[in-house]
This record gives C-alpha cells, sequence and structure tokens, in this order.
C-alpha cells in the first residue's frame, strides 16, 4: 500500500441523526445505533453504516474495489461479499446496512473461493505489468489479488480484452488515462458526479464493451472535464494516474498543509519523496474541502518550483538600473538605512507597508507589527483593499463581525441559496461542488448576476431565478427585494423582535417600503423585470432555510460596503442567521484574506478588528510591544499612491503582492510606484511591481514555511513546511530580520511563538495554539474560553459585537456610480476570473494551467459585436477614461447587451490599465466592475 | 493628495449617510467615518480647503461634518458607523 494512505473506509461516515437523502448509508429514523457482531466481535456503529464501513471501523477491512468512502456504495464489484447469519446468499456489504442483532461473518472458504473467481476474472482481462506499472505499490487491485490470495489465472490472457490495442490518453497536462488498465469499477464516472458534479464521464457501451469515456467519447482535453482530479484520486488501478506519479514514482511520505489558492482553503496531504513534492491529495479529513480538490490546488503547485523563482535578495539604486545580487544581510541593512532616511527627512508617516492576503497569519501580523512598532505609524493596508474590505466594514456595522456566518458544510442544510456578484463553480469551485450537491438534492438557487455563470445552468443544475442586473446595481436590486420582504409581510417577525434593534428596523422597514424602492420603480436602473425580483424575494423569504454567498462582484463596486448591509439586512429581516443551512457568505478571493484581515493588516485597526483609538486596546499592544501606538489611523493602498504623487510617502515594503498589475488604474499606480524612493518588493517572482523596485527580497511558496492560514469560513489551518525555503528564509524570517535590521527586536523561534503572541493580544484567538490546531485539525474563529473547541456558526444567540448583542439594520439608498455610458464610452465592462487561473497569475500562468487558458479573452454578446463588425477571436481594442488596451474577442450570450467581460489573469492584456479610480465610499475598495468603455475592430484583425 | 479626490470621496460618505432620518446622527456618523478612517493629513488637506472653493463643492452635511471636526470636543468617538 501506497506509504501516505489515508483508512479508506469503503462508503461514507454516517452520523447518528444526520439527515440528508435515502440512500445507502442513511440512518434509519428512529434508530440511533446498531449494535452487531461481525467475525465475532461486538461492533455498535450509526444505523444505516453499511456493513463494509462497521467492519472497517472495527478494523476488519472487507476486500472491495468498487467502493471507496468518498463515494456513495454502488455494489458492482462483488468483491465485498459476506455472509450473515440466517439470511441466504453473499450480499454485498457495501450496499447492505448495518442492523442491530446481525451476526456477519467476513471470511470462511465459499466467501474466499468466491473472492477469488471475482478476481481472476478481473485479471484476466487487466496487464500483468504490476513492476514497471506507475500504480505499482499504490494499486487496490494488485492488494486485493494479494488480499484473495490469487494464484492463478485460468482463463489465460490471450483471449478478447481490452489491453492489448488500448491508447493512453494524454491529452490532459496533469494525468494520464490508460483504458487498458480500467476495470470499469465506475468509481472516476461518480466521484465525477457525486464530488464534483460535473457530469463529464459516463461508461459508454455495454456488456464487455464497457469502457470509461469522457463527454462524448472524446479525448479528456475536449470534453467538458474540469481536471478537479476526483476521478484520478478514485482510481483503484493505474488507469487515471497524475503524470508527476508516472514520472517520479509513488511517494514515501505525506505531511497535511493547506492549499494557498482561493479562500475555501482546502486540506492537502502533499505526497513527498524527500523534500521532492510527488503529488498534492485532498485531505478527507480537512473540513473546509472533506477530500475533494480543485485544477489549481490538486495540479498547478509547480511554480513553486519553477526556474523563475528569485532565489537571490537584490538591490538597485534607481529603477533604471539593473538589478545587483547581494546577500541577505547587505539587502536588509540597505532597506532599513533607507526607511530611516526617508523618515528622518520626510516624517515618520512617509513610509508603510502592503501586507499579503497570499501569506499566513504570522507573516501577516508580523508585518503590520513591523509598521506599527518599528515605522511607528499605522500605513500598513492588506490587498484585502481591493477585494473584501467591504465584507468587513459591512458585516461589523450591521452583524457585529467581520466575517462569514456558516461553515462551508452550512449549505447542505439550506433551502434556498442566493449567489450574489461571485462565481463559485470557478473562483471557488470546491465549495461550488458542495452547493450543486445540495442544489440536485433539491434546493432552489437565485443568481444574481450581470452574466450567465455556470450556475446559471449546468448538467442537473437549473436557477429558478436569474436577476440577470446592469454592473453597478446591486443596491437597486437588494433593496428592491427588501420592498418586497416588508410590503408584503414576508418579515420573520418574531426573528426581529427578540433579535434587531426596534428603532434601527422601523426606520429601514419604512425606508425600503418607500415606492421609490420598489422592483417596478428599480426595473429601469437594474434592467431586472419587476416580476422576477419579486418571485425571487418571495423564493428567499419562505424558505426555511435561506443561505446566502457572495463574492466580488458586491464588493468591488462603489456602493460595495452598501450592498453588503443590504445583505446583511436581508438575511436579519427573513430571520436567515444563526443556525447551520442560512446565513451570510463572503466568498473570499484568496486563501488567507480573512486572516490578513484578522491580523490587523487594516491601517485603522489592531488585530481582532479592534480600532486604533481604542485606547485600552492601544495600551494592550503597546504594553507587550514596548512602543507607543499611534491613535489615528494610517493609509491605505489607494491613499498611499496618492500620497506618493504629492512626495509625502516615499518607501514602501509590499510583502507578496503586486499592486501594479491588480490595483485600477495601472497610469496612476506606476506613477506613484515611480515617484517613491525605496520600493521593496518581496514575492516568489520579479512581478510587475518589481520593474519599479529598489530592493528584491525573495519570497517563500506555502510548501516552504510553517504557519496558518484563515479561509472564508474563519477556519484556521496549519500550513506545513515540507521542503526548505529555496532562498534561505521563509517570508516571516524575513520580516522579522528587517524588524531588527530597523532596530526593534523581533525573536521569534517558530510561527507557532507568533500564534501564541496573537492568542495572547486577541480575544476572539484567545484559545488558538498549535498544539490544538494539531489535534482538531482545523479550528473557527471566535475560539476563546467561550468557545474553546472554535465556533462553526456565528450569531447563535445575540450579535455580540454589537451594542445590546442585537442586529443593526442600516438603510441602504441606491446611489448609482459615477462611471455611467455615454456615446463615447457605451459599453459597462466588468471583470472576473477563470476556474484554471488565479487572479494575477503569477502562480498559474508558470503552471501547465495555461494549457486550459492561455490568454485574457473580452466576451461581448453578439449584437455589439454585430454593430461593430467584430467576430470571433477577432482583436480588439478597449478604450476607458483611464485607458486603452487590446484583447482577443468571444462573441457569447453569456453577456447581455451592453456589458463587456474579462479577466486580469495576464499581465500584457492590461485589464486595470483601463479600470478607473472610482473606489466603495466606505473602505476605498476599488470599483472593478463597472467601468465605461468602447470596444473596436483593430484595423488587420 | 488631490484635492478633487477627495472632495469625491467625502461626498460619497455624505451620499450614503444622507439617507439617514436623523440628521444630526448622519452629521456626527460622516464626522465618525472620516475621523476613523481617513488618515489625518487627508482630513486636516479637507479642513484646509473648507475656506476656498472646496466648501462648495462639498456636500452640505459633509461640510458639517468637517465643521464638527475641527470643534474641540467633535463626538465622534460616539459615532456609530465608524469604520
Amino acid at each position: 500500500m501506497n506509504a501516505c494512505a489515508e483508512i479508506d473506509y469503503g462508503t461514507p461516515e454516517v452520523k447518528v441523526g444526520a439527515g440528508g437523502l435515502c440512500m445507502p448509508g442513511t440512518p434509519l429514523r428512529g434508530q440511533a445505533t446498531a449494535i452487531l457482531e461481525i467475525d465475532g466481535m461486538s461492533v455498535t456503529v450509526p444505523a444505516g453504516t453499511s456493513l463494509m464501513r462497521a467492519a472497517a471501523e472495527a478494523g476488519v477491512m472487507i476486500p472491495k474495489l468498487c467502493a471507496t468512502d468518498c463515494l456513495e456504495a454502488f455494489g458492482s464489484c462483488r468483491l465485498c461479499l459476506v455472509e450473515i447469519e440466517g439470511r441466504r446468499g453473499y450480499p454485498a456489504s457495501c450496499t447492505t446496512p448495518a442492523e442491530a442483532g446481525m451476526k456477519v461473518r467476513t471470511q470462511s472458504p465459499k466467501l474466499a473461493e468466491l473472492r477469488r473467481n471475482v478476481m481472476e476474472l478481473y485479471i484476466s482481462d487487466h496487464p500483468l505489468d504490476c513492476l514497471t506499472c506507475s500504480a505499482n505499490g499504490n494499486c487496490e487491485l494488485q492488494t486485493m489479488a494479494g488480499v484473495v490470495g490469487l494464484r492463478e489465472v485460468r482463463y489465460g490472457m490471450t483471449g478478447e480484452n481490452h489491453f492489448t490495442e488500448s491508447t493512453t490518453d494524454d491529452s490532459n497536462p496533469y494525468f494520464s488515462f490508460d483504458p487498458g488498465k480500467c476495470i470499469v469499477c465506475n468509481r472516476c464516472v461518480r466521484a465525477c458526479e457525486e464530488q464534483q458534479g460535473t457530469f463529464a464521464l459516463t461508461i459508454s457501451g455495454r456488456g464487455f464493451a464497457s469502457r470509461v469515456a469522457a463527454g462524448q467519447d472524446e479525448r479528456f482535453m475536449d470534453s467538458e472535464c474540469v481536471s478537479c482530479g476526483a476521478c484520478v484520486n478514485a482510481c483503484p488501478t493505474a488507469t487515471l494516474t497524475e503524470k508527476t506519479v508516472i514520472e517520479k514514482g509513488q511517494a514515501e511520505h505525506g505531511v497535511t498543509t493547506t492549499c494557498a489558492y482561493c479562500g475555501v482553503g482546502c486540506g492537502f496531504r502533499a505526497e513527498m519523496q524527500g523534500t521532492e513534492v510527488v503529488r498534492m491529495v485532498p485531505w478527507k479529513d480537512g473540513r473546509a474541502n472533506e477530500g475533494h480538490a480543485c485544477v489549481k490546488g490538486r495540479f498547478a503547485w509547480g511554480y513553486a518550483t519553477h526556474p523563475d523563482r528569485i532565489t537571490r535578495p537584490m538591490i538597485r539604486a534607481r529603477i533604471s538600473d539593473p538589478w545587483r545580487e547581494v546577500s541577505w544581510d547587505e539587502a536588509l541593512q540597505h532597506t532599513a538605512s533607507e526607511f530611516r532616511r526617508i523618515q528622518a527627512r520626510h516624517g515618520r508617516n512617509s513610509v508603510g507597508a502592503i501586507v499579503s492576503s497570499r501569506c499566513t497569519n504570522e507573516e501577516d501580523y508580523l508585518v503590520q507589527k513591523l509598521v506599527r512598532a518599528a515605522f511607528g505609524n499605522n500605513n500598513v493596508d492588506t490587498c484585502a483593499r481591493v477585494c473584501h474590505s467591504p465584507t468587513g466594514y459591512g458585516l461589523k456595522q450591521t452583524l457585529g463581525e467581520s466575517a462569514g456566518t456558516q461553515t462551508f458544510k452550512s449549505v447542505e442544510k439550506a433551502d434556498v441559496i442566493v449567489i450574489i456578484g461571485a462565481n463559485p463553480s470557478d473562483g471557488h469551485p470546491v465549495f461550488a461542488s458542495r452547493l450543486k450537491r445540495r442544489v440536485r438534492e433539491g434546493a432552489q438557487l437565485i443568481v444574481i448576476d450581470p452574466r450567465e455563470i455556470d450556475l446559471v445552468s449546468s448538467p442537473h443544475i437549473k436557477a429558478a431565478h436569474h436577476l440577470k442586473l446592469k454592473p453597478g446595481t446591486n443596491v437597486a436590486v437588494l433593496s428592491a427585494l427588501a420592498h418586497v420582504i416588508v410590503t408584503e409581510q414576508l418579515v420573520d417577525p418574531a426573528f426581529v423582535a427578540e433579535r434587531c434593534e426596534a428603532r434601527a428596523f422601523a426606520e429601514w422597514s419604512e425606508f425600503v417600503a418607500r415606492p421609490a424602492n420598489s422592483p417596478e420603480a428599480l426595473q429601469a436602473a437594474s434592467g431586472v423585470p419587476a416580476a422576477e425580483v419579486r418571485a425571487a424575494a418571495r423564493l428567499y423569504a419562505a424558505a426555511g432555510n435561506g443561505a446566502i454567498y457572495y463574492g466580488l462582484g458586491v464588493t468591488e463596486h462603489s456602493q460595495g460596503s452598501t450592498a453588503v448591509i443590504a445583505i446583511a439586512n436581508l438575511a436579519m429581516a427573513t430571520g436567515n442567521l444563526g443556525r447551520e443551512g442560512v446565513g451570510v457568505n463572503p466568498l473570499r478571493g484568496q486563501n488567507n484574506v480573512q486572516g490578513s484581515c484578522d491580523m490587523g493588516s487594516f491601517p485603522h485597526e489592531l488585530p481582532g478588528y479592534r480600532h486604533v483609538s481604542d485606547t485600552p486596546t492601544r495600551e494592550l499592544f503597546e504594553r507587550d510591544w514596548g512602543v507607543p501606538i499611534q491613535a489615528e489611523p494610517g493609509l491605505r493602498i489607494p491613499n498611499m499612491l496618492d500620497a506618493a504623487l504629492d512626495g509625502s510617502f516615499l518607501g514602501l515594503y509590499c510583502q507578496g503582492e503586486d499592486p501594479v498589475q491588480s490595483d485600477p488604474d495601472t497610469h496612476h499606480v506606476v506613477a506613484a510606484m515611480s515617484a517613491m524612493e525605496c520600493v521593496v518588493v518581496q514575492d516568489l517572482f520579479l512581478n510587475e511591481t518589481a520593474k519599479y523596485a529598489h530592493v528584491f527580497l525573495p519570497g517563500a511558496s506555502f510548501l516552504e514555511k510553517d504557519g496558518t492560514f484563515t479561509n472564508a469560513e474563519r477556519r484556521i489551518s496549519r500550513v506545513r513546511r515540507v521542503m526548505s525555503p529555496l532562498a534561505g528564509m521563509a517570508d516571516w524570517e524575513v520580516t522579522m530580520a528587517l524588524a531588527n535590521a530597523l532596530g526593534y527586536p523581533m525573536h521569534y523561534a517558530h510561527p507557532s511563538q507568533i500564534m501564541d503572541e496573537i492568542a495572547r493580544l486577541t480575544p476572539t484567538f484567545a484559545g488558538v495554539s498549535y498544539e490544538k490546531l494539531d489535534a482538531a485539525g482545523s479550528l473557527q474563529w471566535p475560539c476563546n474560553d467561550a468557545a474553546p473547541d472554535g465556533t462553526q456558526t456565528m450569531h447563535v444567540d445575540e450579535f455580540a459585537g454589537l451594542r445590546g448583542g442585537k442586529g443593526r439594520f442600516i438603510i441602504t439608498q441606491y446611489v448609482p456610480t459615477d462611471e455611467k455610458v455615454t456615446r463615447r464610452f457605451p459599453l459597462l465592462l466588468t471583470t472576473g476570473r477563470v476556474l484554471s487561473q488565479y487572479n494575477v497569475g503569477a502562480q498559474t500562468r508558470r503552471t501547465a494551467n495555461t494549457d486550459f487558458y492561455g490568454a485574457d479573452l473580452l466576451e461581448i454578446h453578439p449584437h455589439d459585436a454585430e454593430e461593430r463588425g467584430i467576430r470571433n477571436g477577432d482583436r480588439v481594442g478597449i478604450e476607458s477614461r483611464a485607458g486603452t488596451t487590446t484583447l482577443p474577442a468571444t462573441v457569447t450570450e453569456r453577456v447581455q447587451p451592453g456589458v463587456v467581460y474579462t479577466t486580469f489573469h495576464f499581465p500584457e492584456s492590461g485589464a486595470n490599465v483601463i479600470t478607473t479610480d472610482n473606489s466603495d465610499w466606505a473602505t476605498n475598495c476599488p470599483e472593478y466592475k463597472v467601468t465605461a468603455v468602447q470596444v473596436s475592430r483593430l484595423a488587420g484583425a | 493628495m488631490n484635492l478633487d479626490k477627495l472632495i469625491k470621496m467625502a461626498n460619497q460618505i455624505g451620499d450614503f449617510f444622507e439617507a439617514m432620518p436623523d440628521r444630526q446622527q448622519a452629521v456626527i456618523d460622516v464626522a465618525g467615518h472620516l475621523q476613523r478612517t481617513w488618515e489625518p493629513r487627508m482630513r486636516e488637506q479637507l479642513c484646509a480647503a473648507m475656506d476656498g472653493s472646496a466648501a462648495a463643492r462639498l456636500k452640505p452635511l459633509v461640510r458639517d461634518a468637517l465643521i464638527s471636526l475641527n470643534k474641540p470636543a467633535a463626538p465622534v468617538g460616539k459615532s456609530t458607523s465608524g469604520g
């Protein structure tokens, strides 16, 4: 067996009292547990547990091939037969539920004979190349042949078979499909259906001709396959195998860690040969993903050792000079000297730092500590500024805490799911798979998005309502939904009376009930038919459990914070808070957006979202850190850039962030960067911002350091080092060394000590430690004396962060954005991302994910394309008030007339050259989602 | 900093709080938001510009909030909508 393999119990776990569909593994009502006898041992399991799982939990592993515990039982391989006293025949243990009083035998001469016969048939149609097979040592077929004692194949190997003339499909860059080794166990097909929900695989043909096929019998790359790897994980043979395993061989040890891509925060087992990663396998016990993955986390980790990695510090006097490699000591001393020189000349507040949402909590904490304690100001901000800062503001104001309210698992209890301004199947694919499973079980779906995202209509998924609003009108639609809920008496009066501020509710309900907020009145602005809004509002309000999930399509607007507040208002009004299956759920873009915000990376907040003007909090940190802390907020990222242009901000330490590519209005960002005297970039690669840097400090990937990430569920998970930092230092060590060079002592031997300090100073993290995380697997904050095991669902009894514990409705007036279409700029550009690429693409562009998406495209509606003479594939010019760029066009009805859409994964596309500096009123989060543009076909295109 | 941008940002804040039924509280909330989320040099620049043409370009609600910030005992600490 594979040295890294986790125990496979054969069928899914059944929890006592669990609900769900009626299928194998579901407990029978009225029977909490069943006590039975297996091979003479008394076994107690939740009722409905399969005999296979019951045996496995007692340590008896029944032979199996088609069963695996991440999939529902299938009962096809006939290897897991058992004998049950008093019953005829030999039932399959995977599909037979354990019942009280059963006496089961898993071994007998007859069972052994039956199993050997079955195996003999399998092996008669399987190549006998075990010694040179890529699955050697990790092949369930091989293992089972051994377990059942197969010694001969009486049928010989020369008859009709599938292996002599089969052709391997190597089209996918990450895995190989060799049908000659397939035993047609259906595990891959079921994984694609049950786990991923894509339905890309099927069994084509009948009888002996049955075989696995992708799509319409196509190559994997030509099919609907999304390369999540679930099929590869499920395959018990070498039929579907990672190419890295084929190339390197099986791993010899594994380390559990957390993915460094999106805010889902999937747990992975890094399977290793020494310090080399062989493959990343989704961790079954990872609570965020429960054994599932996507193409990024599962396969796109090769960037960590890409030749583009910079592993030596570099400095230069001017940005026009060539880089000069220097020692760590020289780079850090130079940086410290430059920052001190700038501060001496331009004042203490003339320098600052940007914290990365890709780095660990411990690293983020250290950077903000460095700014506050060593720089002596509050000029620290995080790249969450440009994505979810409105979430922090809006949820804090209404619900009292700057975080989502649920677990991802909570969606399994939702009856109506509202997706606003998010595209989970591309941006948060592992959560999307959970969501789709719930929709297949019968939950209703409402999508509010200008574009027809996959969830509107995909295999076995059909949204009940798609409110196809115009970009920039979220608040209008949310107000209209609220209007219907209030005026049609759909409010949950008991929840509102008990849990919310009465006066605030009265003022809000009077406001939304005004005719100006009716769906009919707002239809012209939003473009959404009033009847559709009314129907959606009724569906959400009448749901037993209504859950709202939202993303950057809500936050990245001039009214981003208003929209977040409006969402919270809806949830409070309908009583959809404080239990499983409901809630307000921000889908965070990057792996540690939540964590970076939690760690005090905003210029106005210390760790735990406590304002810098709060004297007791400030004094707590001042005592611990031994320095005074400014009581006034510092500069946000856009303010830093503006201040750079007026000559009052001249030094920037930028860790793990690329504002030149990711921030709006590139010309403005470049001008600001060019105006600074010392820009320090700490990153894996020479990114776009590094072009304007004077110091480059090599970063470390998530594989090279210890720490924690906090995902969108507030779940704190361990990141574990599996290889040494390529540049010799992890990011937290670099920040620590810089602080020391600046004369502020920092001495931590391990990130666990940083977490201990965080816990000591932050009430919501008071119960968090590495020991506890290692024992529990992960913890959701708040984790403290009041909630020693963490908090799965927020606001169960009260809104603890608010006065009197009462939820606070806030009026949300729709204010149209200044970014309006004109005759010169008649189209609205909105942006998003695709499944295979990640944000500015620094990581995914350096992997084979470029095979799936190798360039940003501009989606344009056929009507708009025809008016401009644009055909599919034409290169088009896009002009906005901020700038111009060019992109290849894709003509598609996914976008509505008047709206164009692109991604921002490739720097050469210059998507942010055309976005403007409009921003959210409360947080300055840029309005990426609305830019008025003109699109024209380029001559010669 | 760019004064036009500061005026625009301040007016955006005013847009949000203008919908509140209690104007006196709205003034306090605008002032509170500026004090709790704007770096001092931004506030100072905007307040300084109040003597010139900037005042006319600011919403009355924002003007009143900025005036309250210049008073020694501005009640911003009691804001209900700080950042």
